[in-house]
């Protein structure tokens, strides 16, 4: 069967979704230039579960739940459903930890800082700036021979475990079980938490971004790193797409305002805004897939991914429960200590796992 | 020229388009890629062509072979 979205075309229209539909689910609800954001909802995700309290950032986002169970379906459906795992799974995990820490340093994934900058966000430059500079030093190792070693075919029953996770959530979501007075499950009252559009119409696009970001290959950190690598424009066609169209919705939809100061959910720290994002691409790069990306793996059987998305959840708890997450306000207390050991850890992941033989 | 077999089967991304890109810089147009999943497939197939190499897939059991030649 052809794979019409794995060409230009399809890649562009993947991004112009996207692009649109997180224009349109801020519209609905969801926090300002975070429409979408893979990072920033998974953080909620944890403080829903209670991994953290940090109040105004606790929803259930069903996002994050269909874009893995919509790329579940489609790897299904095409046959590329295909259960594996075994690469360097420990070493993803904390790839994962210190991803999210970088990220929640600057206010976002790779797709939220697209999205700040098609809302008018400046500060979104420093992170896509830091973003491409820890991807560009990922691809130094890349061409050194570094590699988590090889994954390898899995049981059929184990890439089920992952998907099964996500509708075990999309359960507590929609039945709001009380389990103790006092919870868990955590649900914003106020803050970005509180904000969010209705159930169905966030599910809904979870399923269809995730459907065709797995049929594309749809990957943010991929497009910057094969511009570095190969100088290949195909996925960053899909990048540029996003920014564009998400541009033209935000202005259509009067979501569109310029500036540095006061721009929602963010701060204008230029220089923890750069590293934050260089130590989140330096990690995205190491383990082969901007967050997004790393969820509509795990629907398609990658349980090294589902492991990496763990990790990002985990690493949310620490960075909330450690004074690590910035706020409007700036960057917390150990927020620059962080970025500095997540630094150091890739850097050493860096220099040390290494394919002797494909050196 | 001999052709150089390249098993990049379980590597995640890009690591096989890494291999291939060096195999070719070193001067290889012969090569026999082995990979095991579609978009390892679809990125050495995208890599090939843009190097102007001719490329044929054959599928070996779960595995897919891609043969590039000089056009």
């Amino acid at each position: 069967m052809k794979n019409v979205f794995a060409s230009r075309t399809g890649m562009i229209v993947v991004g112009a979704v996207i692009g649109v539909g997180a224009a349109l689910l801020q519209y609905f609800g969801n926090p300002p230039n975070m429409g979408i954001c893979v990072a920033c909802f998974e953080r909620d995700i944890a403080g829903a579960l209670g991994w953290h309290r940090a109040d105004v950032v606790q929803y259930l986002r069903p996002e994050i739940m269909g874009f893995v169970l919509g790329a579940f379906v489609a790897a299904l459906a095409a046959g590329e459903y295909r259960p594996r795992g075994g690469s360097s799974p420990l070493v993803r995990f904390f790839l994962g930890v210190f991803a999210m820490l970088g990220a929640l340093v600057f206010l976002g994934c790779p797709w939220r800082a697209l999205l700040r900058l098609a809302g008018g966000d400046g500060n979104a430059i420093l992170g896509l700036l830091g973003l491409f500079f820890g991807i560009f030093i990922g691809t130094l190792f890349l061409k050194n021979g570094y590699s988590l070693g090889r994954s390898y075919a899995q049981r059929k029953a184990s890439g089920w475990i992952f998907p099964a996770l996500m509708i075990g959530l999309l359960l507590l979501l929609v039945f709001r079980v009380p389990f103790a007075p006092g919870g868990p499950i955590f649900f914003s009252v106020k803050g970005p938490g509180a904000q969010h559009a209705p159930l169905l119409i966030s599910l809904i696009a979870g399923l269809v971004i995730g459907a065709l970001a797995q049929r594309s290959r749809f990957c943010t950190m991929g497009a910057f790193r094969d511009l570095i690598l190969i100088r290949d424009f195909h996925l960053a066609s899909g990048v540029a797409s996003l920014v564009v169209f998400a541009f033209a919705a935000n202005l259509i939809l009067g979501q569109f305002s310029p500036g540095f100061e006061g721009q929602p959910v963010a701060h204008s720290s230029f220089v923890w805004n750069f590293l934050g994002m260089t130590l989140a691409g330096l990690a995205f790069v190491l383990a082969g897939g901007c967050p997004g990306r790393q969820l509509f793996l795990s629907g398609e059987g990658d349980m090294d991914a589902a492991i990496f998305a763990l990790g990002m959840i985990a690493g949310a708890a620490v960075a909330h429960n450690f004074a690590i997450a910035s706020s409007p306000k700036g960057p917390a207390a150990f927020g620059p200590a962080a970025v500095i050991v997540g630094l150091i850890f890739c850097l050493v992941i860096g220099f040390t796992q290494r394919d002797k033989a494909s050196a | 020229m001999a052709t150089k077999r390249i098993d990049a089967r379980g590597l995640s991304c890009p690591q096989p388009v890494v291999l291939v890109d060096r195999a070719i810089a070193a001067g290889s147009t012969d090569l026999e890629v082995l990979v095991d999943n579609e978009v390892a497939k679809e990125n050495v197939l995208r890599l090939a062509a843009r190097r102007g190499l001719k490329a044929e897939v054959r599928r070996d059991g779960n595995d897919i072979v891609i043969a590039t030649t000089r056009i």
